[in-house]
């Protein structure tokens, strides 16, 4: 067995004096598409904050590519390979679209993206280049934050709710642009709180439940029931 | 199981009765004490309730000010000229003069509540220089180089001194009072409900500006209290004196030390102020300096003052305002 | 009448060079220095020494003084102002209020009450005669010049490189600026730093056009604190233009009563505050 490209072993992570993860166990490999679903508050934007450096975690508890991670600082994650499309977009307001793209190349590695090839996969993107980024819609402002973590070139994208407030169709189209990256050799983990959007874009899901892994297993394996009651805790 | 809500405990309970007894004791200094003693305690009561004040409004108001000093002036200026011009005895003007200043924070906050955080300081600071200007072009009141407290020139020293000294006493308690009961009444607790989170205090209904403005109100009260007093204890007053920008500044030193938005961090400071004041006072300058210093290493490592965490280590109470669950 | 408002004019030159460092600060890490003033102070007695002890000519004493601030400004921010920034502005205005207050006591211990100033060789009396037979004093105009190239070379440095795109990714959103890569501690000195070479340049002519001593610093605090909210947050040509009206409002003040001057200014200044209080020339932020 290849080794996991993220490794994650008994995570525990707090707010000041509350815990938020109590002990998780993860696994990406190389390629794969990964989803974690779960309700409000189960700590999945948490999961996501402790992998990119945002939120303390014990050094040993978190491995990429083989090496440990945990607890390092953003700027040093973003350069080993890993980028994130934050929950809720949160673009600069005081930047223009183009320039929120340059931010996400502050840390730039060797790779295919470019400025260049975003503007071409995404032409409104190129029409907007010079307009301030909040004045976009919902559905081109979660495009904006999709290409501004790629042009860091990254192994593994984590995308945090990428639904949220979005028109149903819109969500559909962002979900379609998915497998373009995937399809480049890009490792992706989706945090959904749609279970139906989750299971369709991935091969594997973990749902989370107060903290906690509850379940996990292929997104085609697990039966609707078993799915309701990890989600809630029944 | 049902919890009960505990206010006070055993230290505090101590506390009080100590409180009781001193300030019985101090009651009687006017008949044994050196008229220095009084003189002093009057300086360090003016000094103690402006920090009181101050505290209020910064640490439970969640207004940072470097313009109370313009209430302080105010107090002073009108107790002066209700004395001077309006026959009203002085010490019956203090508390009008607190009234007056206070009425006089509404129209300002008009102006000064346009702006937050570190630039509501500074605003506050430029209407603070607004009327020390304003005074020091008016003759009536002497301009520029002051003038003097005439209205208590027939009353023997010692009488005066003594007077001054209850006033002061008085005047002490009553803010203490003052604030200990706001804190723990519903619009205390609705204060708190604010400094800890101003957006989630209005969903559940509490109207932040009224609060905000009742405790600018109440804190220029006090302001214009402390620096009546003062000026009834100096005899003459001039507009540098009376809206130096250095009143807040030893108020701030006062709260940081003691720790902000606690009710014993001004006690505390205010005592550590005179100690420091006692002794390096003469040092002038560089006295000044150290005190400075101080207030800046105890902001980045102390973030809630020496009397906080002392309260953080050891869990201590003198003043419950805060309710604790008990099992 | 057009000599006080050309006069006007470049005396908000002037404040436009005390206000350009508060309004850097502020618009990168919402952090107000109430020291702005003293250190402006400082940086006028730095020239002050500099010119004395080495005999050099007020430009020279302007070319040592500029890196020094700098890396003054770095290491202020970076080791003392740094555990302050953030949304509690309590601890920053504390920490510079107790700068201030050090400063001013140090520099009265250093250089006594007396009032000082910088030998100008000069400079300060001469003038430049306009057509029309009017007189600009040589030494307004180059503060003035010196003004709107710091503004637009602020402006510029904001709007087009990417040190400017730093800055204003980590005041929108210092967490995702982080994210991104950036270290938002050493941006922060950064920005301190450059607001520092202001300062300097602003202290080198303060020092040059008039006296100072060391208990000035809060009165230049406030023109540069006036001269920011009148113009608007945000924006470095408001900041400009906001000094531009209070040297005008000051300088019709005083021509009318010597002793109202600065209390006219205030009066504008609160007059903006209640009618526009978001300033003449606010940035919007998305």
């Amino acid at each position: 067995m290849s080794q996991a490209l993220i490794r994650v072993e008994n995570l525990t992570a707090f707010y000041g004096d509350a815990q938020a993860l109590f002990g998780i166990d993860f696994e990406l490999q190389a390629g794969e598409t990964v989803a974690i679903i779960g309700a409000n508050g189960a700590g999945k934007s948490s999961f996501l904050k402790s992998l990119t450096g945002l939120l303390r975690a014990p050094r040993e508890a978190i491995c990429f590519d083989g090496q440990p991670i945990g607890g390092l600082p953003p700027g040093h994650i973003v350069r080993q390979g890993l980028a994130m499309v934050p929950e809720g977009r949160r673009l600069f307001p005081s930047l223009s679209v183009q320039e929120n793209l340059q931010m996400g190349g502050f840390a730039r590695r060797p790779g295919p993206w470019t400025l260049a090839r975003l503007f071409s996969m995404f032409p409104i993107l190129d029409a907007k280049r010079h307009d301030p980024a909040t004045s976009l819609s919902g559905g081109q402002q979660q495009m904006v934050a999709i290409g501004r973590a790629l042009m860091s070139n990254p192994r593994v994208l984590l995308c945090d709710e990428l639904s949220l407030g979005l028109a149903p169709i819109v969500i559909k189209e962002i979900y379609a642009a998915v497998p373009m990256f995937t399809s480049e050799g890009m490792s992706v983990v989706v945090v959904e709180q749609d279970v139906a959007v989750a299971q369709r874009v991935s091969q594997r899901v973990y749902c989370f439940q107060e903290g906690r892994v509850a379940l996990h297993g292929r997104s085609d394996g697990l039966t609707r029931e078993q799915i309701s009651q990890a989600y809630f805790g029944l | 199981m049902t919890a009960q809500v505990i206010r006070s405990t055993r230290a505090s309970q101590l506390a009080l009765w100590v409180s009781i007894a001193l300030v019985t004791l101090a009651a009687s200094m006017p008949w044994w004490a050196e008229s220095s003693w009084m003189r002093e305690f009057v300086e360090i009561a003016c000094y103690f309730i402006f920090a009181m004040m101050w505290n209020l409004l910064a640490g439970y108001g969640g207004m940072v000010s470097i313009g109370q000093q313009a209430f302080f002036g105010l107090g002073g200026y009108l107790m002066l000229m209700l004395g001077n011009f309006a026959g009203v005895n002085p010490f019956v003007a203090i508390p009008l003069a607190a009234l007056a200043a206070a009425a006089i924070a509404v129209p300002v906050s008009w102006v000064a509540f346009r702006l937050q955080g570190g630039y509501f300081a500074i605003g506050t600071w430029v209407i603070a220089e607004v009327f020390r200007l304003s005074f020091a072009n008016m003759s009536l009141v002497g301009g520029g180089s002051g003038t003097s407290l005439t209205a208590l020139r027939g009353i023997p020293k010692a009488t005066r001194e003594s007077l001054t000294f209850w006033t002061a006493l008085l005047c002490v308690v009553a803010s203490v009072a003052l604030v200990y009961l706001f804190l723990r009444s519903k619009q205390g607790l609705a204060l708190l409900a604010i400094r800890d989170n101003e957006i989630a205090a209005e969903s559940q209904g509490i109207d932040v500006r009224r609060m905000k403005l009742a405790v600018y109100v109440v804190a220029a009260f006090g302001g214009g209290l402390a620096g009546a007093l003062y000026f009834v204890g100096n005899l003459r007053i001039s507009p540098d004196a009376a809206f130096s920008v250095n009143w807040t500044a030893f108020a701030i030193f006062m709260v940081i030390i003691g720790g902000i938005g606690r009710i014993e961090g001004p006690i505390i400071g205010a005592l550590i102020f005179w100690a420091l004041n006692k002794f390096f006072s003469d040092y002038g300058t560089w006295y000044l300096l150290g005190l400075g210093l101080i207030a800046i290493a105890v902001t980045i490592f102390f973030k809630q003052g020496l009397w906080g965490w002392a309260q953080h280590k050891l869990g201590w109470s003198l003043f419950p305002t805060h309710r604790h669950l008990s099992n | 009448m057009i000599e006080t408002l050309l006069q006007g004019l470049l005396l908000g030159g002037l404040y436009c060079l005390f206000a350009l460092g508060q309004s850097l600060m502020f618009g990168v890490m919402r952090l107000t220095n109430t020291a702005q003033g003293d250190f402006i102070v400082l940086a006028s007695y730095g020239a002050i020494t500099a010119s004395t002890l080495f005999a050099v000519s007020p430009t020279v004493a302007g070319l040592i003084l500029v890196p020094i601030a700098f890396v003054f400004g770095y290491g202020l921010q970076r080791f003392v102002l740094s555990g302050t920034v953030g949304p509690d502005p309590l601890p920053s205005l504390v920490v510079t209020f107790g700068l201030s207050i050090v400063i001013q006591n140090a520099l009265l211990e250093l250089f006594s009450a007396d009032p000082r100033a910088i030998e100008s060789g000069g400079l300060a009396t001469q003038s430049i005669v306009l057509p029309g037979g009017l007189a600009l004093g040589a030494l307004p105009l180059l503060i003035f010049a010196a003004a709107v190239v710091c503004t637009a070379a602020l402006q510029w440095l904001f709007g087009r490189t990417a040190l400017g795109r730093a800055f204003r990714a980590v005041s929108d959103d210092r967490e995702i600026a982080e994210l991104m890569g950036l270290d938002s501690r050493r941006i922060f000195a950064l920005a301190t730093a450059i607001a520092f070479t202001v300062i300097a340049l602003a202290g080198l002519f303060q020092g040059l056009r008039t006296t100072v001593s060391p208990a000035d610093g809060p009165r230049l605090l406030l023109f540069a604190f006036e001269a920011v909210i009148i113009g608007g947050m945000g924006s470095f040509w408001g900041t400009f233009v906001g000094a531009m009206v209070l040297g005008l409002t000051q300088q019709v003040g005083f021509r009318i009563d010597p002793g109202w001057g600065i209390w006219f200014g205030h009066m504008v200044f609160l007059a903006v505050l209640v009618v526009r209080p978001q300033g003449l020339f606010p940035k919007t932020r998305g």
